[in-house]
């Protein structure tokens, strides 16, 4: 951000230093990934509102924009450090900080802040349980996937995918103070759920990784192990999807709807592991990413309606 | 030894107009956060100043 008041007469910036920002709020808006924090504040929301217990409008309120701040401090801080890799990659060569409109700099202090922030903000109006939640979700990312995993192994979304699993446990521990078995296996579904996902834009995208130097899985094992491992994940995905009803936890009218949905994944799956060649490959590779983003949102919908009928005594 | 004249950094009118709508945002984002600390203030009551630590 500018420090420079109107009409100041400054001296030139020094060698090195960065000329007058062109960043416009709309810039620092993209570097909050406004579409990833959408699933988060969705899968949040549902925790909350399946959390036994009762928490005020206005608490929830702040809760909710708190962990909407965190994953978009989150993904600031990401873009920082990544911006050597984004600008190799097609898909995120008009970043904000590749495209050169935001300094790196401005990056990294808008995401720390709001990093800070949010977790601050959580814990004195909320509680501090659920902010340290926060506070370890943003640093896993950061750390654990962005700066060490996402350069170093195949395994990154798997491991780093644990970051966006936790939104709903956070949400959970908002409204009660603490965490079990249902948070825990609904962060169960967004992780098992994360590999197929990735691995699939991947597949598509292999090309830009390789240029880049990010050893998605594709790169490194081939394409063919790929769609082995999003089978395999695909098939661990229907029953962690089914766990909530089989806990005791949700209805069968989410069970039903996870199995619907967990049966599309796993066919789509299957079809991407089947159709290796040409167009078809392609194809398969793009259906089954645009039903994993329709996957999650259907199933968190389900839980929260089974559990609002459930709660007015019309639960299956 | 005659010295080069400092005109100093002079913003374009771009730059103005893209600064201005950084400040709005920013104060836009402060008065959201004191309307938000105000309601949890009222929501809670005395309680939002006992907290066991």
């Amino acid at each position: 951000m500018s420090l420079i008041s109107e009409g100041a007469n400054l001296s030139k910036p020094l060698p090195g230093l960065a000329e007058p920002s062109l960043a416009g709020v709309e810039d620092y808006v993209a570097l909050l990934k406004p579409r990833v924090m959408s699933l988060v504040v969705f899968t949040a929301l549902v925790g909350m509102l399946v959390a036994p217990g009762h928490v005020h409008p206005v608490i929830g309120f702040t809760a909710l924009l708190c962990i909407a701040i965190g994953a978009g401090a989150s993904g600031a801080l990401n873009m920082w450090y990544d911006a050597d890799i984004d600008a190799v990659m097609t898909r995120t060569l008009r970043r904000p900080i590749p495209a050169g409109r935001v300094q790196p700099g401005e990056a990294l202090a808008f995401g720390a802040t709001l990093a800070a922030g949010s977790v601050l903000v959580f814990g004195v109006l909320v509680n501090w349980f659920a902010a340290a939640l926060l506070a370890f979700t943003i640093a896993f990312y950061v750390f654990v996937y962005t700066m060490w995993l996402k350069r170093s192994t195949p395994q990154n979304i798997v491991i780093g995918g644990a970051a966006g699993a936790f939104p709903p446990m956070i949400g959970w521990a908002a409204v009660t103070g603490d965490v079990s078995l249902a948070p825990f296996l609904m962060f169960l579904i967004i992780f098992l759920w994360t590999p197929p996902h990735f691995w699939a834009l991947s597949l598509l995208r292999s090309d830009d990784y390789a240029r880049a130097g990010v050893p998605m899985l594709p790169v490194v094992a081939g394409h063919d192990e790929t769609r082995k491992q999003i089978l395999i994940y695909s098939l661990i995905l229907l029953p962690a999807g089914l766990a909530p009803t089989l806990a005791g936890f949700a209805g069968l009218l989410y069970g039903a709807v996870a199995l619907i949905c967990g049966g599309a994944m796993l066919h789509l799956a299957w079809r991407v592991y089947r159709d290796r060649q040409g167009n078809a490959a392609v194809s398969a590779a793009k259906r089954l990413f645009a039903f994993s983003l329709l996957y999650v949102f259907v199933l968190f919908a389900a839980l929260l309606a089974d559990n609002m009928l459930a709660r007015l005594g019309y639960g299956l | 030894m005659s010295k080069e004249p400092d005109d100093g950094i002079v913003l374009t009118e771009e730059q103005k107009r893209r600064r201005r709508a950084r400040s709005i945002a920013i104060a836009v984002s402060l008065g959201v956060l004191v309307v938000l600390f105000y309601l949890v203030t009222l929501v809670k009551g005395p309680a939002v100043l006992n907290r066991p630590l």
